[in-house]
């Protein structure tokens, strides 16, 4: 029996985390939240959809959730596949399913999502080139020909997990995981997945300056 | 009058000195800097008392005034100040990172550790915990030695 964990990094998103996890349950049973340190009710919120949290006593930053979500479901010995999904709703469960199906069938240790693989994202053209510009830049860096650099939406094996060791605690989480990856040499690829741009998630979401902190961590660590 | 200030000062460099000198972690880094506070000392306490040997040395290495040589000085080890200070910080956030990741670990519940139990064996099945446990003052590689720990488990 193996079991396939969904890891979501939870920082004050009480309105959509019951919702997310609900739509997730039917598909995936074992779900774990990362309350990093939540100020809002997002914790119980999680924790009524039917979620297992794990809450950090205080704020660290979506990579160290990560880590210890990665952490949290390497104790469970059944565990053989983990997904990395964001609480704002934007990723589609089945995308996730589609995922995990690679990942079991042993094509690939490490996959990927990206949401210039197919058209249904609809992307503006600002956020589009920014998110272009990072993955020839980690392109560059790691010699992977990533075409989607900072999408949350990740699935791993086993294996690949318990190498995972991220130290950089806030944004520049997502640059250090491709390296990592570049030096473990996993067999790999990328799975076209659909973001959902929602009011929500826009209003929410990482705003276009951020990238300039994204820059500055990996620069300056 | 000028006796005072020069009291003073002295004062000032061997409260400084002494509170440098004491205390540290790493033996290497506490012997360098014990040394640099020696010089420090000796300089600031012949300065007090001869203020022309630092416009002398100030002309000696091209720079014009004691003072200008002073204000060199202090932007440097301003700027040292600031790097061990980034780097101690960077250290105190990964052990607070480690910290706060064990805290929420342990307070975790473990749906799986019930699962199994169903078959009678109930005193047997909870066992399993107590090998996530032990590595607790470590930290970072825990985790791995618990997944190393586990396939003997027979789970």
């Amino acid at each position: 029996m193996s079991r396939t964990w969904i890891v979501i990094p939870l920082f004050n998103e009480a309105p959509v985390i019951g919702s997310v996890i609900k739509d997730l349950l039917p598909e995936f049973p074992h779900v774990v939240c990362v309350d990093d340190g939540s100020t809002d009710t997002s914790a119980q919120a999680a924790r009524a959809a039917g979620a297992v949290v794990v809450q950090h006593p205080v704020n660290l930053g979506q990579g160290a959730a990560l880590q210890t979500g990665f952490e949290y479901v390497l104790q469970d010995p059944e565990m053989s596949c983990v997904v990395t999904f964001d609480a704002d709703g934007q990723h589609r469960v089945s995308d996730a399913a589609a995922m995990v199906a690679r990942i079991q069938s042993g094509e690939a240790d490490v996959v990927l999502g990206s949401r210039f693989l197919d058209s249904r994202t609809r992307i503006g053209p600002v956020k589009r080139m920014v998110l272009r510009t990072a993955a020839v830049q980690s392109r560059w860096s790691t010699g992977m020909p990533l075409t989607d650099a900072h999408n949350g939406l990740r699935a791993f094996n086993r294996h690949v997990v318990s190498n995972i060791h991220l130290t950089q605690n806030r944004m520049a989480h997502a640059s250090e995981l491709i390296q990592i990856l570049a030096a473990l040499k996993p067999r790999w690829t990328e799975h076209p997945v659909e973001i959902i741009y929602t009011q929500y998630s826009k209003s929410k979401g990482q705003s276009l300056l951020n990238s300039v902190n994204i820059l500055a961590d990996l620069l300056f660590r | 009058m000028i006796i005072i200030v020069q009291v003073v000062l002295v004062l000032v460099v061997i409260f400084f000195s002494l509170m440098l000198v004491r205390g540290g972690s790493n033996a290497k880094h506490m012997a360098v800097r014990r040394i640099m506070v020696m010089l420090f000392a000796i300089s600031a306490v012949l300065s007090i008392f001869f203020p022309t040997l630092l416009s002398q040395l100030a002309r000696l290495v091209g720079v014009g005034r004691g003072t200008d040589l002073m204000l060199y000085a202090f932007i440097v080890s301003f700027l040292v100040y600031m790097s061990t200070t980034h780097q101690r910080f960077r250290q105190t956030e990964t052990t607070l990172t480690k910290l706060s990741r064990r805290i929420a670990l342990d307070e975790a519940e473990r749906p799986w550790e019930s699962m199994p139990a169903v078959p009678g064996s109930g005193v047997s099945a909870p066992a399993v915990p107590g090998s996530a446990v032990p590595g607790a003052g470590v930290s970072g590689q825990t985790s791995k030695e618990t997944v190393a720990s586990h396939p003997g488990q027979g789970l």
